[in-house]
């Protein structure tokens, strides 16, 4: 769009001249509107990711202090070794585990939704909701009022003759927090991916296969599966860095790769493997997101 | 065809048992967290009568009072930089080519997807190596605090901004602007006439969005903050870590509601402009 | 008297293709001037560049006399009814309309006043408080001329503005349009791809085709003598007859006949014999006057019209297709009746082939 930049008393002209101009003058002001958020960012986002990067390059003199006089790919090599991989496979277990169960929990409840008449679904769609726009924090913490000795699981449990539960501190307790953070990001894409679905098809293939259960494996799950997908890593990219659930569910008896990270910085000083595995675990999410997005993920 | 079904059968009942489950699932423990702030027993999930003994001890507690002031003033200021600031990328990215857009456009997704832990990390380095960069060069101590903060929640609420902003944006006819020079505006009028008015739900949404954000922040704001400028979820976890009282309970109701009437009002708000917007931004010859 | 627009080897280039293609053109003050083709041709370019919201990449471009070619659109003398109307969504129908002036600063009464005049002039009485989305497509289309004229352009602008109405309505409001060209006395530059419209309305047409401007004339100019095949073809159905040019004033068919038509180019050169079915005599066989050109053919199609009958009458080397009107003085033919076609002297055209 042309306005406001050649003066009536510009003698540019009409002509390639003039259109080089405008369009010139057309990025600077994009430009110049951009320029505010774009430093910011430069300065600080793009500079504390870069800082990162450089100190995973970097490595821990005998004082503790993250030293650059000797600059190697060691923070990464220690990335290997057995502590830290058990760390990581613990936490890509943990993350699995609750991506499985938010996918059986969810499926149902999303071809529920989308089977409802408009108004119904709109509803559960927003009951859904209200509970993840609570504060995050206190969503956990409700668990860990529940799962405690004495609380109300132990007292049904008691009640049953199953004696006392203690089911927080462990790696249930997390995964339970896990699940219960996430399941919308499980409900909402499935809903989404189910919804878009010809029906006519699914009716089509009753006919052909007469049974339900048969036109639902081979129609309607193939056709809902972008959902799946979508949904799946939405829950296993956060589980996978997770802090705060397994700080306050999971005690601190084996720490998941949130924890570890943290601990690299505050207490064990080993500030180039804290960053060579901040930096790993993005890239790890990156990569996940990316393929979000390449399976259509932004359709949906 | 839409997926509506007549329903019933075995199937439908069992469906309908599961979203059920889900539902209770979902609300009973902050119902149960509700129930148990009422509790007289020193154990957050034993019932041991109803007082409200707990809510009494937290109108007097002035730690919760001071992390709450920080909390609320955090959040107005970052959110109102940040949406500015999102808002002026996102009419930049929909409207505009210039040069290092693509990074720019890639930058503004990665807040987004970053885990918290490395974005904390990040934080706290790029602070720590400025802070000693300032005391080199002018040989002043800074510290974190109330600024760091600020500056670590605008950081990633930008992003989530102008995400919201750019849908809104990208949704609006073009053409509007056009008309609006043809009928004698310049740039300025335009978008005070024209382009504001019909992206200001967007903008709203983006602000509120930065708001709820700001103020569940955890991680990063626990890295990034100093000895004055705890805020209300970080005092909590802290708190949490520590000791478990039912006086957690008790804030935590009150932060459960804060955040529900953030979100009904939201709800209530969007339903009044969407409505209307939505039926205006469908106009086109097509009748 | 100074032209209302001035085009002066105006050419539009994005990247490597011509949008426009060094186009000359004047459109007189007070005209009703179309600008036809198909999609794609480079009508509506032309007209945002009149608007202001393209520059030429070369030529010259004056309104009244005043070279336009960077002003931007909001310092033009002109205003433009976009193909989607481009309602402010937000604003109501007084304010759309209101806009322009407000702009301009124009004091509040008088902008009631003109805005009030407007609303009157496209009878829109009584939705002043109503938005766009309250109304239908035929009453959106008047805000947005009433939020043109109220402006008082010196040339009015209108990108395909019943590209969206449905036939009736379209049909109601090109004779409105026109009898509003009137009253108002603005010069209106119209684009459209319906020829029909153009034909109905305009004063004169330029036809466009792949950039260029191929002919402007009256609709009777266009019509009846069209000056290459694209331009008969697309104004109107026609039928082509390849030729070659026998003598200054006779063409030769393929099939041997001559017909009297001078100054169709040079001995030898291909040419096609433009005939509209319109204008075809369907003869029992033989019974052409001598003298009289004359094809022989069986007829291969009928289809009835309403108004009127299609035949396709298949000859040795082409099928033609002629219309008759549906009256009772006019024989009814059937598939299968061997026929002569003839036609006058003055309903052929010659276009370079």
């Amino acid at each position: 769009m042309t306005t406001d930049v050649v003066g009536v008393d510009d003698h540019v002209g009409v002509g390639e001249a003039a259109e080089r101009h405008l369009a010139v003058a057309e990025r600077r002001r994009g430009l110049l509107l951009a320029l505010p958020a774009y430093a910011y960012m430069v300065v600080f986002f793009a500079v504390p990711l870069l800082i990162v990067f450089a100190y995973s390059f970097s490595t821990r003199s005998r004082t503790g202090d993250p030293t650059f006089s000797e600059v190697g790919l060691d923070a990464y090599r220690k990335l290997a070794e057995p502590l830290i991989r058990n760390v990581a496979i613990r936490s890509a277990i943990l993350a699995a585990v609750t991506t499985a169960i938010c996918l059986l929990l969810a499926y149902p409840f999303a071809y529920f939704v989308a089977t409802r008449k408009p108004t119904a679904r709109n509803l559960l769609l927003v009951a859904v909701m209200i509970p993840f726009w609570t504060n995050f924090l206190v969503r956990n913490y409700a668990w860990r009022v529940i799962l405690s000795t004495g609380g109300p699981i132990s007292g049904v449990t008691e009640a049953i003759g199953l004696g006392e539960t203690d089911l927080l501190f462990s790696r249930t307790a997390v995964v339970i927090g896990l699940v219960y953070s996430f399941l919308p990001f499980m409900i909402l894409p499935m809903y989404a991916s189910i919804e878009r679905i010809d029906w006519r098809l699914v009716e089509a293939s009753r006919d052909l296969y007469c049974s339900g259960w048969r036109s639902f494996t081979k129609v309607v799950l193939p056709l809902s599966m972008p959902g799946v997908i979508a949904g799946s890593i939405l829950v296993f990219v956060p589980s996978l860095g997770a802090y705060v659930t397994p700080a306050i569910l999971g005690g601190n008896k084996e720490p998941l790769l949130g924890e570890y990270i943290v601990g690299q910085f505050l207490t064990a000083r080993n500030w180039p493997v804290g960053a060579s595995l901040s930096f790993v675990l993005m890239t790890v999410m990156l990569g996940a997101t990316l393929v979000y997005f390449r399976s259509g993920g932004k359709n949906l | 065809m839409s997926a509506t079904r007549r329903g019933g059968g075995p199937g439908g009942w069992l469906l309908a048992g599961n979203g059920g489950l889900v539902l209770l699932f979902l609300y009973a423990p902050i119902i149960l967290l509700v129930i148990f702030s009422f509790s007289g027993a020193k154990d957050p999930g034993v019932w041991g009568g109803f007082t409200v003994d707990w809510y009494r001890d937290l109108g007097g507690d002035r730690n919760v009072q001071k992390a709450i002031g920080v909390s609320v003033r955090v959040a107005l200021v970052s959110t109102i930089i940040a949406t500015v600031l999102g808002t002026m990328a996102a009419l930049a990215l929909e409207r505009f080519e210039f040069r290092g857009k693509r990074i720019f456009d890639a930058l503004l997704y990665l807040p987004i997807i970053i885990p918290d832990v490395t974005m904390a990390v990040m934080m706290l380095l790029f602070f720590t190596k400025s802070f000693d960069v300032i005391d080199a060069v002018f040989g002043t101590r800074v510290g974190k605090g109330f600024a760091t903060v600020v500056v670590s929640h605008v950081a990633f609420n930008i992003a989530f901004v102008s995400v919201v902003v750019r849908a809104r944006v990208a949704g609006m006819d073009s053409t509007l602007e056009q008309a609006a020079a043809d009928l004698y505006s310049t740039r300025w009028q335009a978008f005070r006439h024209v382009t504001l008015p019909l992206i200001m739900p967007g903008v709203l949404g983006g602000s509120l969005l930065a708001l709820t954000l700001s103020l569940d922040d955890v991680v990063v704001t626990q890295f990034v903050s100093g000895p004055g400028s705890t805020t209300l979820p970080v005092y909590v976890f802290g708190l949490i870590r520590r000791d478990v009282t039912p006086l957690i309970n008790a804030v935590s109701v009150v932060m459960l509601l804060a955040s529900l009437v953030l979100v009904v009002a939201s709800l209530v708000a969007q339903r009044a402009s969407e409505g209307r917007r939505r039926r205006e931004l469908i106009i086109t010859g097509e009748e | 008297m100074t032209a209302a627009v001035s085009m002066r080897s105006v050419t539009k280039r994005f990247e490597d293709v011509k949008a426009v293609d060094s186009i000359d053109l004047d459109i007189a003050d007070g005209e009703f001037f179309a600008l036809l083709g198909p999609s794609g041709c480079g009508k509506t370019t032309t007209l945002r560049m009149i608007a202001g919201l393209e520059i030429p990449s070369a030529g010259s471009l004056r309104i009244f006399g005043d070279e336009v070619g960077t002003l931007p659109p909001n310092k033009r003398p002109v205003n433009t009814v976009f193909q989607n109307y481009a309602l402010f969504p937000h604003m109501s129908v007084a304010d759309n309309i209101g806009f322009g002036l407000k702009m301009q600063k124009v004091a509040k009464p008088e902008t009631a006043r003109r805005v009030a005049d407007a609303i009157g002039l496209v009878r829109l009485g009584g939705l002043e408080q109503r938005r766009p989305s309250q109304l239908s497509g035929g009453q959106q289309q008047r805000v947005a001329l009433a939020r043109a004229l109220v402006n008082r352009p010196k040339v009015l602008l209108l990108d395909e503005p019943l590209a969206a109405l449905d036939l009736k309505l379209r049909q109601g409001m090109q004779l409105e349009l026109k009898a509003l060209q009137r009253e108002v006395g603005i010069t209106f530059v119209f684009v459209t791809h319906d020829q029909e419209e153009a034909l109905s309305m305009a004063d004169r047409i330029g036809v466009m085709g792949d950039g260029r401007l191929l002919q402007i004339g009256s609709p009777e100019d266009i019509y009846d003598a069209p000056v290459d095949q694209f331009v008969a073809d697309f104004i109107g159905r026609s039928n082509f007859l390849p030729a070659t040019v026998a003598s200054a004033d006779a063409v030769c068919l393929t099939n041997g006949a001559r017909i009297a038509m001078g100054g169709a180019g040079s001995v030898g050169d291909h040419v096609a014999v433009s005939l509209r079915p319109e204008r075809v005599q369907i003869e029992n066989r033989g019974d052409v006057a001598a003298g009289r050109p004359s094809l022989d053919g069986t007829i291969e199609s009928v289809t009835f019209l309403g108004n009127s009958v299609v035949y396709q009458v298949a000859l040795d080397w082409l099928t033609v297709e002629a219309r008759a009107e549906n009256r009772p003085s006019v024989q009814r033919r059937d598939v299968g009746d061997e026929v002569s076609l003839t036609w006058r002297d003055d309903a052929v055209a010659v276009v370079p082939g």
